[in-house]
């Protein structure tokens, strides 16, 4: 089909080209762009009138003058999907990075996705065993959830997100999870860590793998979840697998999404970021989930880097509210020389109580966890009093309890970055820890369950 | 009906287009681009009127065209309503999915009811009968909870039944003909046409417009809910409106879906607007499963859904609230009490925001729109306790979820809300990662009901509820000031009456507050039950009190057996008898202590 070049240009604005005196183009199209130095670039529309249409030019305006020609494809941005995916490696607007051909397959599909029917939607309540017993006991994963990692700069959220990609698996069913890793904005070294991980692992031919990088246009990373999620929807809703998607870093993502708004010179939201970032993040984390009568599942692991450590900042503090939860990693155990250095205190799964419990994990799960977070808590706070009043003036339940929080994030958080724990592993740990502790305080768990549990491991204890 | 009129599009802007030579009024309902995707006019600039359209506008392009539809935004209200789940403009979710499978795809229109099915009609008038604005002319038992009455549009003039019909029909069936009486003060109205009345078993409503009502009521009666920091201590009237500001993650949406469930209205309306699309799940797939406490009937069957999810068309959750309002009204103008759950009205708020930026009005705070504070008292202006055109009494109780950024509750919608409703659940996140649910502060929060129905808490809880409520709250003050000081000095530091004081406000905010949500029995605690859990605490306290001031030591007077058999009560189905027997258990216990305490002093 012939399109027709415009080399219309009116006014070029940080990452926004405006071309005038078009035929009628389409809202979010998807419009290439021909510098006369040969370099081809990629944009979508943004507003469109017979007047003036603006285009979002991905891999950056540089080089774009009056001499540049558009030409508009009557349709949106899209991606090619075919079960050849796996095993790729594309750049963040999913062309290919490995030398191999570009996809091909005749089912294009629109970037955007459509949301999930509600009504269609099943409960997330399979247990993922991740076999991190900060994860798997305190802040359950469930297939279909989007828990993402708050991080920060220099944190091994990295390391974290492999040794979930790595361990997880879903107990008592042999099927393997495809993971669909997309970054945006992280360095070369970085993303180095992870291609070695998977393919260490051989987790890489049941991978497909989307690279925008630090030294790629940041616009381009608007794209890549998108990109990225659209794959794994096809393969989990169209070829039944179990899909676990990661995304890093969501920061860099916000941080070009405020860059094209402020370049629109839009009304900005909190600190500068367009007011409408979170109808546009619950456009990513939404595309999670499961599907009635489906095989498959998109679980989702985003991974963002809180700017100053701030978890009240919009990036944080926005995808908070989308997700079903987030795994917070706290600087203050990583100097204790914590790995993972995981606070569960203002972690949070909020579908843990749908897989745990006699039929996923087992009985004592939920009051196993409860107890360990009032007694965590209360440990915490008596650190701090103890700091003040000295360890002496704390009573005997007090300083049983303040050494419990101790054991708590040394023998319970701590743990290998090879080591997986079953989920059986993580909670007899914490019973052998109740030990430690009076048994009136123990109030979040019944009768029934000391007798059963608590006597079991003391005597594991009287034999060591 | 007018004919219809085209205008083509000239701008296309995310959910906003604009249109030019198409002369539609304002939040007329309009079909735009050739897949006719549905909008609504939001501003007219001379020549251009500007649109929200309610679906996705990628690949609209200027010159395609638009036409108008004559009506604004309105819902189909008859049987059929109840069970369903709707997205914001009442399109049913699950005859979308019969059409376009699981994902939404747009251009789809589905009516609001079931234009096929028969329902079992029964007149409640005869020929000669005159029936007034709103008048209730028939019933049909919709579910086997809810009987819905067929009412005539509160707007109608008084008028006479010239037929009524009774058996099966389709809602687009005539059951009752009326005559308008001829209103002797304007002869002129006569000639107007508007004689006949048809009724059937459905009407239209826009939904910007609020249903009628003829008076406001006092609102005197609680809403029970079974929440023990609710009932007893923040209590909500029915005809109420309360906020729920909070965090995320600290329990917004656990505790409305908990009043969702055990509330003691009579119809519930749970809008989720701008939130997950798994929460809707969890309802759609629990509500079927519970018992209403109150008639042993599958909570479904009182309640409607309306789930515009964050990631669904944001033009669509700007008008979700209001979808939710105007069924809770028409429900209202039975006669019923209606809960509704907005979760979360910071997402309206945000929808109008991007609106506005994209209409370009002039930005007020933070970028919502000058008229964001109009719009909050609007919708809550709606919920109320009235009597109805039909002479009925009904109430709306609106509690509204509020998602302030970072927590920080001196942002717009926050501080607006707050000036209209009186009741505010302060949710605290500090609370929340201590697992401390519900997560509601009892120290900032506050309800301005505690008079109006201090009453009826007497008559029909017990006569001293009010004071119970009342003790326990200065205790928890005092406890909190004594927290301050243990911070500097330990516990150990202090007189034992006020490590009493800590101990008495440990077991209310542990036994008492905290209520598990997920407890087969503690999810749900009626007042009675309430009444007698802090009855027998304060008890402890004051027979506590007595036994230190003659010489017993606290250390022993906190072991009682009696007091952890008071901790393990809420999760057991005899609570009731298990507290009535630690009435008497508890200051026996203490007495014990007391006279071994004597026989020691005694024998020194
Ligand atoms: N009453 C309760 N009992 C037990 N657990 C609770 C209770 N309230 C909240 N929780 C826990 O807290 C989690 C978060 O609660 P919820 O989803 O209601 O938060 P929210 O305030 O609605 O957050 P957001 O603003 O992100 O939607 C729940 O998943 C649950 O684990
Ligand atoms: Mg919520």
């Amino acid at each position: 089909m012939l399109r027709t070049r415009y080399h219309t240009i009116s006014t070029v604005r940080g990452p926004l080209a405006f071309f005038t005196k078009t035929h009628p183009v389409g809202y979010g199209e998807l419009v290439e762009l021909y510098q006369p130095d040969g370099t081809l670039k990629h944009g979508q529309v943004l507003d469109t009138s017979d007047d003036v249409v603006v285009v979002q030019v991905f891999e950056g305006t540089e080089g774009i003058n009056a001499q540049t020609g558009a030409t508009f494809f009557g349709k949106p941005f899209t991606l090619p999907v075919t079960k050849e995916l796996l095993g790729r490696i594309l750049n963040g607007a999913g062309r290919p990075l490995d030398g191999a051909p570009a996809i091909l397959s005749d089912d294009e599909r629109d970037i955007l996705g459509m949301p999930i029917n509600p009504y269609r939607r099943d409960t997330p309540r399979e247990f993922i065993q991740t076999g991190i017993s900060s994860i798997d006991g305190m802040n359950t994963l469930v297939r279909g959830q989007k828990l993402p990692i708050f991080s920060g700069a220099g944190l091994p959220h990295n390391e974290i997100a492999l040794q979930i990609a790595r361990q997880a698996i879903v107990r008592g069913k042999d099927e393997q999870f495809a993971v669909v890793f997309a970054a945006m904005g992280i360095t070369n070294e970085e993303a180095r860590t992870f291609m070695d991980g998977f393919r260490d692992t051989g987790a890489l031919s049941s991978a497909v793998v989307f690279l925008n990088l630090a030294n790629d246009p940041a616009v381009e990373r608007l794209l890549t979840p998108k990109v990225a999620l659209t794959a794994a929807e096809y393969l989990a809703f169209e070829q039944g697998l179990q899909v676990l998607v990661i995304l890093t870093d969501m920061t860099n993502y916000c941080e070009a999404l405020r860059e094209v708004g402020s370049a629109r010179e839009e009304v900005p939201g909190r600190r500068g970021y367009p007011g409408y970032m979170y109808t546009d993040l619950a456009g990513i984390y939404e595309r999670a989930g499961r599907v009635k009568g489906q095989q498959g599942s998109v679980t989702q692991i985003p991974i963002l880097t809180m700017p100053g450590d701030d978890i009240t900042h919009p990036i944080p503090d926005l995808t908070g509210y989308i997700t079903e939860g987030q795994i917070v990693i706290s600087r203050e155990l990583q100097r204790q020389g914590v790995y993972p250095p995981i606070n569960v205190l203002p972690s949070l799964s909020r579908l843990m109580g749908l897989g745990v419990g006699a039929k996923h994990t087992r009985k004592d799960h939920k009051s196993v966890s409860d107890q360990c977070y009032s007694l965590y808590a209360e440990g915490l706070e008596l650190r701090g009093l103890a700091a003040i009043v000295g360890h002496d003036s704390l009573t005997a339940r007090d300083r049983a309890i303040l050494s419990f929080a101790d054991a708590f994030e040394d023998r319970f958080v701590r743990q290998g970055q090879h080591e997986n724990r079953t989920i059986e592993n993580t909670l007899d740990l914490a019973w052998e820890m109740f030990g430690m502790v009076p048994e009136n305080a123990l109030t979040r768990l019944d009768q029934s369950l000391l007798a059963e549990f608590l006597t079991k491991s003391e005597a594991v204890e009287t034999k060591a | 009906m007018e004919k219809e009129k085209t205008g083509t599009v000239l701008r296309v802007a995310g959910p906003v287009v604009t249109v030019g030579g198409v002369m539609a009024a304002m939040y007329e309902v309009v079909l735009v681009g050739h897949e006719g995707l549905l909008g609504e006019v939001v501003q007219i600039l001379g020549d251009k009127t500007v649109v929200q359209v309610y679906e996705d506008t990628t690949g609209i392009r200027p010159g395609e065209p638009v036409k108008t539809t004559g009506a604004s935004l309105s819902l189909e209200l008859g049987p059929g309503i109840l069970t369903q789940i709707y997205d914001g403009i009442q399109r049913p979710l699950p005859g979308l999915a019969d059409t376009a499978g699981d994902f939404l795809k747009r251009g789809i229109f589905v009516p609001g009811l079931d234009h096929e099915k028969l329902w079992k009609f029964e007149p409640l008038v005869s020929k000669g009968d005159i029936v007034g604005p709103g008048g209730i002319v028939g019933k049909v038992q919709e579910t086997p909870m809810i009987e819905h009455r067929i009412m005539a549009l509160p707007t109608m003039k008084p008028a006479k039944v010239v037929e009524i019909r009774s058996g099966n029909f389709t809602i687009d069936e005539v059951v009752c003909v009326l005559e308008v009486i001829p209103d002797s003060s304007s002869p002129l109205r006569r000639q107007s046409g508007e004689k006949r009345v048809e009724i059937k078993m459905h009407q239209k409503w826009p939904v910007r417009n609020a249903r009628p009502s003829k008076e406001r009521l006092p609102c005197d009666v609680p809403l029970l809910t079974g929440q023990r920091v609710v009932d007893s201590f923040f209590p909500l009237a029915k005809g109420g409106a309360a906020a729920i500001p909070g965090p995320f993650g600290s329990g917004k949406t656990v505790t409305q879906q908990q009043l969702a469930r055990w509330s003691d209205a009579q119809i519930v309306v749970y809008i989720g607007c701008g939130e997950r699309g798994n929460e809707m799940t969890e309802v759609l797939t629990e509500f079927p499963e519970l018992k209403d406490p109150h008639s042993g009937r599958p909570l479904m069957e009182r309640t409607i859904l309306i789930a515009n999810t964050s990631n669904m068309p944001v033009a669509a959750r700007e008008a979700s609230v209001y979808t939710g309002m105007t069924i809770a009204e028409y429900f209202r103008d039975m006669g019923y009490d209606v809960a509704l759950m907005a979760d979360s009205t910071s997402r309206w708020a945000e929808a109008m925001r991007e609106i506005s930026s994209r209409l370009e009005e002039m930005p007020g705070e933070e970028g919502y729109p000058a008229y964001l504070a109009t719009r909050l008292a609007q919708f809550y202006e709606r919920a109320g306790s009235v009597r109805t055109c039909n002479g009925q009494t009904g109430s709306i109780t609106a509690i509204g979820a509020v998602s302030p950024p970072g927590g920080d509750l001196s942002e717009p919608v926050t501080q607006n809300t707050l000036r209209i409703a009186k009741v505010f659940f302060g949710l605290d996140a500090k609370l929340a990662h201590r697992r401390h649910f519900p997560s509601i502060n009892w120290l900032t929060s506050y309800t301005l009901y505690l008079d109006a129905l201090r009453p009826w808490h007497k008559e029909n809880v017990a006569p001293d509820f009010p004071d119970l409520r009342t003790t326990a709250m200065a205790i928890l003050q005092k406890e909190s000031e004594l927290q301050d000081v243990v911070q500097l000095v330990g516990a150990d530091a202090l007189p034992a009456n006020e490590r009493l004081i800590l101990e008495t406000g440990r077991l209310l905010r542990e036994v008492f507050l905290q209520q598990n949500a997920y407890h087969a029995v503690d999810a749900y605690c009626p007042v009675e039950i309430q009444a007698k859990m802090l009855r027998n605490i304060l008890l402890f306290h004051e027979h506590a009190l007595s036994a230190l001031k003659k010489g017993a030591p606290l250390e022993k007077i906190s072991q009682i057996p009696s007091l952890v058999k008071l901790a393990r009560a809420r999760f057991e189905e005899q609570r009731e008898e298990i507290l009535d027997s630690l009435t008497k258990e508890i200051p026996a216990e203490i007495s014990t202590i007391q006279t071994e305490a004597a026989a020691i002093a005694a024998a020194e």
